[in-house]
């Protein structure tokens, strides 16, 4: 009986923490529809980025291979020694949509991330770091030899 | 049913380093299909969150061309074994899960 009971309290408040969560995504705004659907680079930024200005750094690092035999499944590190980050952004300019993928980087967050994208053709693998509220820009251009977007 | 996400995480010199796989087709809605010759319509991954003890520490926003299955991994500060991690996503189709672990 008591473990039941136990069970029923167990049940109900992972239930509350996993709509908490849940609600949290829904209400985070900021997926930005028009830098995301934008068909070249430049829209992206302007719509992702409006009127700030963007600056090369030299202390990005873009860990992706030169060359790639399957767009679809391309490996992408970023570090930096830019300190106070709080957004990663990746682009691949000759994509259909050139806008990739935004991190945002809250509490106690290392500079630092790792994921693998789909790319559809030689390309600039574009990062753009949010530090102390500066954008820094780095990229690397890859050869492709499989359209990844098909 | 399995959770179609597998998160693991490790801590060394304070920093945990967080890894997670998320099954998902991640569809760009520019596929012709095999078997019926038609476009696959777009079904991806929008957002995921991730939670440190009740505090969001770190979150996405992804287009279609995040591929298939997608991989990520990030790393932060002061945290300790037996922490709560929760991650969670939500698609374009409306679809959302959400997993709960301790760091190990």
């Amino acid at each position: 009986m008591l473990r039941r009971k136990f069970l029923k309290i167990l049940t109900s408040s992972l239930a509350v923490l996993t709509t908490g969560l849940l609600t949290s995504i829904k209400t985070l705004a900021g997926w930005n529809q028009e830098a995301f659907s934008a068909k070249d680079f430049n829209a992206a930024i302007n719509a992702y980025f409006p009127d700030q200005n963007i600056n090369e750094s030299d202390k990005i690092q873009i860990g992706v291979y030169d060359e790639i035999e399957n767009g679809a499944v391309v490996p992408v590190k970023v570090e930096t020694s830019l300190k106070n980050v709080d957004r990663i952004t990746i682009f691949a300019d000759k994509n259909p949509n050139p806008l990739i993928a935004n991190f945002n980087l809250l509490q106690n967050c290392v500079a630092f991330v790792s994921t693998r994208i789909k790319v559809s053709e030689p390309s600039n693998i574009i990062v753009i770091i949010n530090a102390n509220n500066k954008l820094y820009m780095a990229k690397k251009f890859i050869i492709v030899h499989e359209n990844g977007c098909g | 049913m399995a959770s179609t996400i597998r998160l693991k995480t490790k801590i060394r010199n304070n920093i945990t380093t967080v890894r997670a796989i998320i099954r998902h087709p991640m569809e760009t809605g520019f596929r012709i299909s095999d078997e019926t010759g038609k476009l696959v319509p777009e079904h991806y991954i929008k957002k995921v969150l991730v939670k440190h003890n009740n505090n969001i520490i770190f979150s996405c926003d992804w287009s279609r061309a995040v591929s298939k299955n997608p991989y990520l991994s990030f790393m932060f500060e002061n945290s300790k074994v037996g922490d709560k991690i929760e991650i969670a996503w939500f698609d374009t189709e409306g679809k959302n899960e959400t997993l709960e672990t301790l760091i190990q």
